[in-house]
């Protein structure tokens, strides 16, 4: 076994050629997971709130929406923007941004969809009692509905964080320097241990990932106190 | 934007028989993976709740590192890195084989069924605990029980989430064309790459993925309306 490549290369694979260099390895993993998870939350709100809507021609586009993305790998999605973002702006984008705006546009369905499923857990009674007191429909929302109903969400968001830090890793194809690009590098460069080095990585994203789950599963225990519950 | 499209090229002749071998490739990798995946995911599942604390702590440990861990890793940690842990025996028996398909068809086992455990015990945990006690007060072994009671139950709870783990699964597949299987968005890029008819190819492929996608869960959809409506405890 060759561990002392792996030893070698550790602050490659955590922050990429940082200080000489741009950032990368598994602190540009992170920055993209934060970034495409911020961008996520608010169109995702955006077009979850569209598809609970009643009119329809806020609904129906919402719901194309999120069925076409969501039965899309989220491979497809990176390449459409990656390739087709020449054709369509006339000049490339860098590889970061355009796999940015993938996680942002595939998130975004999913959360789109917690979003629905917050606000419809919430007792019919909640929305009810705030028009009856004189809250107009997008007032209910915004000072009633939605603050209990975000805060149910907590957890399924950071579900989503772990798996879109896991998706990341799909960068990789476009040319992003992140962890799983630093660790095919060295891969190429040593070419004598390849199991070290995938298991580093491996163990690397269970770390950040298992974090948030824990994290997670005390925030789901801590939430379940304050619900309002129908009868 | 000055783009002539031309989407004949990429619906007949070479290329859209390229499309239709990628699409085969496709749907036979996610068959072969859901399978092994069923059968290791109930495994694990059972392990978990067998009260045997060795194989509770496995079945804990294989669940929470696969599924934190990416599966574009472990696709190269089974293509390039599986060198030096598999056995010897099985080494040449893959490489006889078409190395690239089953290093993808592990990856996709391995990984979906650390989700389908996960499935498979809080299905099994839906089910009553008077159901285990009934059955083991009846004479019934744990595993003849599992067999006989629980898990006939169980499965008709889980089957719409397990068929959209299957779901995820074909989608997640596209990823082994990092390692050189020439499944469905394999062909896109190589279409793209040889004619720079990317938008054509990439349209038709993203149908086929929404086609399948569509079709099972409206598959969901109707198993939910006409065969769990009636399931009370």
């Amino acid at each position: 076994m060759h561990w002392d490549i792996v030893w070698n290369n550790l602050g490659y694979f955590l922050i990429g050629p940082y200080p000489n260099g741009p950032l990368g390895g598994l602190a540009m993993s992170i920055l993209l997971a934060i970034g495409g998870i911020f961008g996520a939350f608010w169109l995702g709100l955006a077009i979850g709130l569209m598809r609970l809507s009643q009119k329809v021609w806020f609904k129906y586009p919402a719901i194309v929406y999120i069925e076409i993305i969501r039965g899309t790998p989220l491979l497809m999605v990176i390449f459409w923007f990656y390739f087709l973002a020449p054709i369509l702006l006339g000049k490339p984008l860098p590889e970061a941004t355009s796999a940015l705006i993938s996680f942002i546009v595939f998130t975004s369905a999913y959360i789109a969809e917690i979003v629905r499923a917050g606000v419809q857990s919430l007792p019919r009674g909640q929305m009810e009692a705030a028009r009856s007191t004189g809250l107009t429909h997008f007032q209910a929302m915004r000072y009633v509905i939605l603050p209990q109903a975000l805060r149910n969400m907590i957890p399924s968001f950071v579900n989503q964080f772990v798996s879109l830090t896991k998706d990341t890793s799909l960068a990789y194809i476009i040319g992003v320097n992140e962890l799983t690009r630093a660790a095919t590098q060295v891969n190429n460069r040593t070419l004598i241990a390849p199991t070290e080095i995938f298991l580093t990585i491996a163990v690397l994203y269970f770390i950040v990932c298992y974090v948030l789950t824990s994290i997670s599963r005390r925030l789901e225990k801590h939430l379940a106190r304050y619900q309002a519950r129908g009868r | 934007m000055n783009y002539q499209f031309n989407w004949k090229l990429v619906l007949s002749g070479q290329y859209g028989h390229w499309i239709i071998q990628g699409l085969i490739v496709t749907l036979k990798i996610s068959f072969i993976s859901i399978i092994f995946s069923l059968i290791i995911g109930t495994i694990i599942a059972v392990f978990r709740l067998s009260k045997i604390k060795p194989l509770e702590w496995f079945s804990l440990a294989y669940t929470e590192f696969f599924r934190n861990t990416p599966l574009l890793v472990q696709i190269f940690f089974w293509y390039f890195g599986s060198d030096a842990i598999l056995p010897k025996p099985i080494k040449e028996w893959l490489y006889k084989q078409n190395f690239e398909f089953a290093a993808g068809v592990i990856a996709l086992t391995v990984y979906t069924s650390a989700f389908i455990a996960e499935e498979i015990r809080s299905g099994i945990n839906s089910i009553p605990k008077t159901q285990l006690e009934a059955s083991r007060a009846c004479g019934l072994s744990f595993i003849q029980s599992m067999r006989y009671v629980i898990l006939p139950q169980a499965f008709r709870i889980i089957i719409p989430p397990l068929i959209s783990q299957f779901l995820n699964l074909t989608k997640n597949s596209s990823l082994v064309m990092t390692i050189g299987v020439m499944e469905l968005t394999y062909m896109a890029r190589q279409i793209e790459s040889y004619t720079f008819h990317g938008f054509e190819a990439f349209t038709v492929v993203t149908l086929i993925y929404i086609a399948i996608s569509l079709s099972i869960s409206l598959l969901i959809n109707l198993y939910n309306k006409y065969f769990l409506r009636n399931l009370k405890y």
